[in-house]
């Protein structure tokens, strides 16, 4: 996994509060790690601080699953 | 109207996480007032407050991972946490965890807060001015707002009933467990789970209520003395957290499943003194209608209470107000009353504080014993009331009134009686 993809995973652990194993890249926000609609808006600022870049609402829309995230900020991310 | 019986308590306390604990403390006397190490004190005129000792529960620390998952706890102010471990214990306590759809909806949830999300609301105001409204987080307002606390409860347990919450500052807690009986008496619910949380110790809690002159600032050296009612030397009181809840129950209901029926609210009286916003009226006529109200409630006359659960904050204006107003209640019956204030052992949970004691009337009336008035060396005004100085004490007590009076000129009094059949 990229340094990226590690850094998404902290991230999703420390946020909701799953075990590690779980997050995967075609794991699920809402399906499969419990997360909810304002934990979701909540992953997303978190990746915007961690990252340095903005995430627009239409591409936050499309970000399902934890390979989603680390795609869109292999691309996008700042920091 | 219906019957209405208490049969679960649960407590987090400036002394201890639990009931016991708590009781257990007070009636050895002890103080829960130390001073502030969670934050920056130098510039407040008050260093001190009764904090909720955490840790991993050992010595009856509070471990809040042992009532909110970790994740959740972060998203949340203290008073939520407070609210849902004092909930959890008050609901196991009473043996009552609905699984049935009917039992669900006929349990409700009342837990209030006089300020809620206090040091959410701080922080979040600077992360806005220096960051801006886009890292403001979604969990912002659902942590903060004073009825998540019921919100959170009525979640964690699946309660369906009604989901309620009070806001009447330092009375809050008297009139949840008031209101909460008064739905079950109405049939609106069979069991509430009601009282009260409090998490108002911050730089910005301390500062608002010091600017109110309403701290005591004179004791940082010995926060232990600082809480002390009806003393000559008490210049204000003593901030408080924590919460208190109780489980409320139809008396059939409660006798149907066997539970165990500590007391019952036989009592409930409201008024207001529409006089000021933070001083009590001089001449305490909006406590003394409170009382009056409840006693007559209950169906009761001044004599027949044991033991009073007083507001007694331990600020110079208002303990000797409402001792004159229990003074003209009381009348000649006033040497047979015992009156203590236990914001003398656990300082002044604000919104809290109404459960809290309204548990501690029922415990005196369970043990027969009546608190102490801690550091009561030299009361400034004499009375034929007992104050309880100093030691708690064995006597009979059969029916007891808890006093809770708030800002905005809001006077709750609760009455609960041991069960007679």
């Amino acid at each position: 996994m990229s340094d990226i993809g590690e850094r998404v995973k902290k991230i999703v652990v420390e946020h909701l509060g799953v075990e590690p194993e779980k997050v995967v890249d075609n794991a699920s926000f809402i399906d499969d790690l419990g997360a909810d609609s304002l934990d979701t808006v909540e992953l997303v600022m978190a990746f915007e601080e961690e990252f340095g870049c903005e995430i627009p609402d239409d591409a936050a829309e499309t970000i399902l699953t934890v390979g989603d995230a680390t795609k869109f900020l292999e691309k996008n991310a700042k920091s | 109207m219906r019957r209405v019986v208490v049969t679960g308590l649960g407590m987090v306390s400036p002394l201890g996480c639990g009931v016991e604990p708590t009781w257990k403390r007070i009636l050895n006397g002890e103080s829960g007032a130390r001073r502030i190490e969670s934050f920056d004190v130098s510039d407040l005129q008050t260093k001190i407050a009764c904090t909720v000792v955490r840790g991993d529960g050992s010595n009856d620390s509070f471990n809040p991972d042992k009532w909110m998952e970790p994740k959740d706890q972060r998203k949340v102010d203290d008073f939520i946490i407070f609210g849902m471990a004092a909930a959890g214990q008050a609901l196991d306590d009473a043996n009552w965890h609905p699984e049935s759809e009917e039992d669900k909806c006929a349990t409700g949830t009342m837990i209030g807060s006089g300020i809620g999300g206090l040091n959410g609301i701080a922080d979040t105001a600077i992360l806005l001015k220096e960051r801006g409204p886009r890292r403001v987080s979604p969990f912002f307002i659902p942590g903060r707002l004073i009825n998540l606390a019921s919100g959170y409860v009525s979640i964690a347990h699946g309660l369906k009933g009604p989901n309620h919450a009070v806001v009447t500052a330092c009375s809050t807690g008297a009139h949840a467990v008031g209101d909460a009986a008064r739905l079950i008496a109405l049939g609106d619910a069979d069991v509430m789970v009601a009282g009260g949380a409090e998490s108002p110790i911050s730089r910005i809690g301390i500062a608002g209520f010091n600017a109110a002159r309403a701290l005591s600032t004179g004791f940082n050296e010995t926060p232990e003395k600082a809480s002390r009612p009806y003393d000559k030397d008490r210049d204000g009181f003593v901030m408080g957290e924590g919460a208190g809840v109780l489980v409320l129950e139809e008396l059939e209901h409660a006798r149907r499943r066997g539970a165990k029926i500590y007391a019952e609210v036989i009592g409930y009286g409201l008024s207001g003194d529409a006089y000021h916003i933070t001083s009590p009226s001089p001449d305490g006529d909006g406590g003394f209608r409170s009382m009056s109200a409840a006693l007559k409630r209950a169906g009761l006359t001044p004599s027949d209470l044991d033991y009073i659960n007083a507001h007694g904050t331990s600020t110079p204006l208002g303990d000797e107000i409402e001792l004159g107003a229990v003074e003209r209640l009381l009348g000649n019956a006033a040497s047979k009353v015992a009156m203590s204030s236990t914001k003398s052992s656990t300082g002044h949970l604000l919104g809290a504080a109404g459960a809290i004691e309204a548990i501690f009337a029922i415990l005196a009336i369970r043990d027969n014993v009546v608190p102490p008035t801690i550091n009561l060396d030299n009361p400034s005004v004499e009375t034929a009331i007992d104050l309880v100085p100093h030691k708690a004490k064995q006597r009979e007590v059969n029916v007891a009134l808890s006093n809770s009076f708030g800002f905005g000129g809001t006077n709750a009094s609760v009455i609960v009686r041991r069960l007679v059949s």
